[in-house]
């Protein structure tokens, strides 16, 4: 199967982008667990979890390529935009200052801390606690990583391999980042990121579903490229507005 | 049993948090495919017509939230 490199980027940046962020998310915990617990626990569930997921995947992938096309962008584009545009609403919401926004380092604290209230067993050789907090953790990010891999590479046979190479390659930075700093990766723009990252699968949900539904669009694939920078102008307008909003409840709260 | 419900609230959650979002989301594109199927909307319209009423809901829920503060 040959694959178009040219149309397949959005789908590698977007799969790349939106897996960072999760594969952040879970290195926190895993970071503690290893941190508090000791590693072997650590990597034994973060492994079991990363093995289901593959297995997931190589199941799912292959299935979805067998059931018709506009079908596929229908179901998956429908779960994707409003998977994508969840995202986004929280995102514009905490760049206005709303909602607060997600910070590694006290997430690394508050997993340590309740880690070290449950106590025991860091000397065990099988440490149940160590395993399911990793296992729960990759697998539940993990699973988020699998559902927008398949979800990018809905497009057509061929973009699940781009998609998938994006998540891999996401995997990849953020484990060698990891393993070299050994702290929560704070310093990552990780609200930054997740702005981007729900414009771009807002983009892409749109995209597959007006293709299910039989939009026409202008400039073919390259209409992703004109949803995208079209959703990042919404978003900064609804981030701006909402400031304003706010800025307005707390003064009038202050009389 | 509880694991299992909390794998399928963690599910339903990774799509829906705002239950009023997610429905006007569904019933935009709903209507705009009635649209194109019953009304025959020129089919370059319906580009448009998806996005805006997307873009609308999206502005429109986050301002109502933000303002819910």
């Amino acid at each position: 199967m040959s694959i178009d490199w040219v149309h397949a980027w959005p789908s590698v940046i977007a799969a790349f982008l939106a897996s960072v962020v999760e594969f952040v998310e879970a290195l926190t915990v895993v970071l503690a667990v290893g941190a508090v617990r000791g590693w072997r626990g650590a990597l034994i569930g973060s492994g079991a979890a990363l093995a289901v997921l593959l297995a997931i995947v190589a199941i799912a992938g292959p299935a979805l390529t067998r059931i018709p096309l506009n079908r596929v962008q229908l179901v998956v584009g429908t779960l994707l935009l409003l998977f994508g545009m969840r995202w986004l609403r929280k995102a514009i919401l905490r760049s206005a200052g709303v909602i607060p926004r997600h910070d590694e380092s006290a997430s690394y604290a508050n997993q340590e801390q309740s880690l070290r209230r449950l106590g025991g067993a860091r000397r065990a050789r099988w440490d149940t606690v160590a395993v399911a907090a990793a296992f729960k953790i990759t697998m539940l990010e993990g699973l988020e990583v699998v559902f927008i891999v398949i979800a990018v590479g809905a497009g057509g046979i061929g973009l699940l391999i781009p998609a998938s190479a994006g998540a891999l390659a996401a995997l990849v930075v953020v484990v060698l980042l990891g393993w070299i700093v050994h702290r929560p990766l704070a310093s990552i723009p990780e609200n930054a990121l997740k702005f981007a990252v729900g414009v771009l699968l807002t983009a892409f949900g749109t995209f597959w579903i007006g293709e299910g539904i039989g939009v026409a669009w202008p400039g073919r694939d390259w209409s992703i490229l004109g949803l995208t920078a079209a959703y990042l102008v919404a978003a900064q307008l609804a981030a701006a507005w909402c400031r304003t909003r706010a800025r307005g409840r707390t003064a009038v709260s202050h009389r | 049993m509880r694991w299992l419900t909390t794998i399928i609230t963690e599910i339903f959650g990774l799509f829906v948090d705002d239950g009023s979002f997610a429905l006007a989301i569904l019933i935009w594109l709903g209507a705009v495919w009635l649209a194109l199927v019953r009304l025959a909307l020129p089919r370059g319209w319906g580009a448009i017509v998806l996005f805006a009423g997307l873009a609308v809901i999206l502005i429109g829920s986050a301002v109502r939230r933000a303002g819910r503060r």
